[in-house]
């Protein structure tokens, strides 16, 4: 059972992340690590590792030498070995790009499942594990909030607007994993320092037969602006018709 | 001259601090209200290698330094006092008389359990009649028939009555020797007969860590659980409070620390006379005040951990370390509520339970005084006691 995931450095989530001039974001120096989205993916793979009794989980990340933190991370949890793709070309890379070189870096080894989380915690476009699937040429199964597997089959409740859809499919597919799907664990004081001699192996864009065509953002980002002050919002007086106001407020925001 | 941690043990101070944040200050308040000792933590803190720490590494532990066994003790003590004195105690004290004093086969017994968090255990010196006075301790011992009788009491014993406690080491008088050579180390089991645990002390502080009176009643273990050497129990028990102050200090620095970070917090968040209180000088420079004095200790406080990790001599800077920052801890934590006005002396915010665990950390161990007399008698000093 081998299993790829998807994981990336991001900046701390609570914290005030800087934009550059060219309006990228600046992750020298940043504080930050690996994206708490990624962590329940990778909870589930080693889930499954251990209950197939045998197995290697890959991370493959893509960034420079800050998203090492990243690996080191998912490596105290478990993963056995990290990938990461570093290349100057692919500053300001979009989520196509991502996904191409992503794609590239997965098909070098054989791979039984490839999981991401559902969104990043920074771009946040969502799109990065489907246009994998989609450049792999296989399913893609989104939005996992459970996953079993049995016989090389996997089946996940993929979460849904309403409720869940069963999903099935055989492997290997793609799949993204919600966040409270699993437990993410704590890396162990003994993980940390065995994480310190697993492999990592870092990757240029001519290793993995790419070209600068191939990384040719087909979107850049024009303007970056603040997003504007919240609003004060509306205050309902208590009277008898609070009760329903409040219902009605809730059912216009399809809350209930 | 070098004031950097290792990457090891920034890793380690990381995941205890990230655990500690998310996982043991949020329940701390409800715990302290309800005298509850967290086991669930503590097995957690085992399953992450936590509780094996300072524990030999042949034994199940990390086996790693005192200065990363200080910081630790740091993390738990900023977001609860009573785990970081339950794993101080187990670990540090207890564990680590069984480490340095203890044969192939009790190490193997006992080690591994502390380490892995499934088993608590604790160090008994103290007695009704006898704390800073150590040596005139009355508990007695006596071999029998292959087993040692234990006749006598214990005060103040942390970890003795848990579900699970394993042992409680026990320092005896084993000879005729009224003075400090008649005293050996006994490890008693806690299923040991005629060993009982008596209520459990209600206290100002560290209300959900586990303190209890211990009696000896013709309590019967064998033989082979004496420690180390007859008759060496006094000197084995002060190098071991040594350590103990390491520990202590550490907990100061972080139950202090944990008390800045929330003034601070409030103090810019709480407005007065139309802008935040931290912008008057009045409380900025007392949060100033409050960091310089943490800063210090916290200094005192690695450097006596990196001594003792150098093999050099660490008694009186484990003293000065202990004085300062226990001290410290109380000012801070009286400070703290002094910041957060008429809300830091309501339970709604920590520094109220800081305040309460603050002051014990100048007793135990070593209370301020003896402290101050250890200090004074490496000056080349003979105060009267």
């Amino acid at each position: 059972m081998n299993i790829v995931v998807l994981t990336k450095w991001v900046p701390e989530p609570e914290g005030t992340p800087t934009i550059g001039e060219d309006g990228l974001l600046v992750r020298e120096g940043a504080d930050g690590g690996l994206d708490p989205g990624d962590e329940y993916g990778l909870e589930a793979a080693l889930q499954l590792v251990e209950a197939a009794g045998d197995g290697e989980i890959t991370l493959l990340t893509m960034g420079p030498e800050i998203a090492q933190a990243a690996l080191q991370r998912g490596l105290a949890m478990g993963a056995h070995k990290g990938v990461r793709i570093t290349d100057e070309s692919l500053r300001g890379a979009d989520s196509l790009v991502t996904a191409r070189v992503l794609a590239a870096a997965i098909k070098r080894q054989p791979f039984d499942l490839v999981i991401g989380g559902v969104e990043s915690t920074d771009g946040y476009t969502g799109i990065v594990p489907a246009a994998i699937a989609e450049l792999l040429g296989l399913p893609g199964l989104t939005f996992a909030r459970e996953l079993h597997l049995s016989d090389g089959t996997l089946t996940i409740e993929r979460q849904t607007a309403a409720g869940y859809d069963v999903v099935v499919a055989p492997l290997p597919i793609v799949i993204t994993v919600t966040a409270g799907a699993t437990e993410p664990r704590y890396p162990s004081l003994k993980g940390v320092m065995a994480a310190k001699s697993k492999p990592v192996e870092t990757l240029t864009l001519s290793d993995l037969g790419l070209s600068g065509d191939d990384v040719t953002p087909t979107q850049t980002v024009a303007e970056v602006t603040d997003a504007p002050p919240k609003q004060g919002g509306e205050t309902v007086e208590f009277d008898d018709t609070t009760a329903a106001r409040i219902a009605d407020v809730l059912a216009e925001a399809k809350v209930i | 001259m070098e004031f950097e941690l290792t990457p090891e043990q920034q890793q380690v101070r990381d995941l205890v601090r990230e655990f500690a944040t998310q996982e043991i200050a949020p329940g701390a308040g409800e715990r302290d209200e309800h005298e509850e000792l967290p086991l669930d933590i503590v097995k957690k803190l085992g399953e992450l290698g936590i509780c094996g720490v300072p524990i030999p590494e042949e034994h199940g532990g990390l086996g790693a330094d005192a200065v990363t066994w200080a910081l630790v003790i740091e993390e738990l003590g900023r977001a609860d006092a009573s785990v970081a004195v339950t794993v101080s105690v187990a670990s540090g004290l207890a564990a680590g008389m069984i480490a340095r004093y203890g044969s192939t086969e009790q190490r193997q017994r006992w080690l591994p359990p502390i380490a892995a968090g499934e088993m608590l255990a604790g160090f008994g010196l103290t007695e009704p009649g006898s704390g800073s006075d150590a040596a005139a301790l009355r508990t007695k011992a006596r071999l029998d028939a292959g087993s040692w009788v234990i006749d006598g009491s214990k005060s103040f014993i942390t970890n003795s009555g848990t579900p699970i406690t394993g042992f409680v080491v026990v320092a005896c008088r084993t000879g005729d020797d009224a003075g400090a050579n008649g005293v050996s180390t006994i490890v008693v089991p806690a299923d040991a007969p005629g060993f009982s645990v008596g209520a459990p002390y209600r206290k100002l502080g560290w209300r959900s860590s586990d303190t209890h009176e211990l009696s000896f009643e013709g309590c019967r273990v064998p033989e082979d659980h004496l420690l180390g050497e007859r008759g060496r129990g006094l000197a084995q028990c002060l190098a071991a409070l040594d350590d103990g102050r390491i520990s202590i200090a550490a907990l100061s620095v972080g139950l202090a620390q944990g008390c800045l970070d929330a003034s601070v917090r409030y103090a810019k968040d709480r407005e007065a006379f139309g802008r935040p209180i931290g912008n008057y000088e009045a409380i900025a420079f007392k949060l100033a005040d409050m960091r310089a004095a943490i800063e210090a200790s916290r200094l005192l406080t690695y450097r006596a951990a990196w001594l003792k990790d150098r093999g050099q001599p660490y008694t009186t800077e484990a003293a000065i370390a202990k004085l300062r920052a226990s001290e410290t801890a109380v000012d801070v934590a009286r400070e703290a509520i002094q910041v957060h006005g008429g809300y830091g002396y309501t339970e709604e915010f920590p520094v109220a339970r800081a305040y309460r665990d603050a002051k014990v950390l100048e007793i135990g161990e070593g209370t301020s005084e003896i402290l101050r007399l250890v200090i004074a008698r490496d000056l080349g000093l003979q105060p009267q006691v």
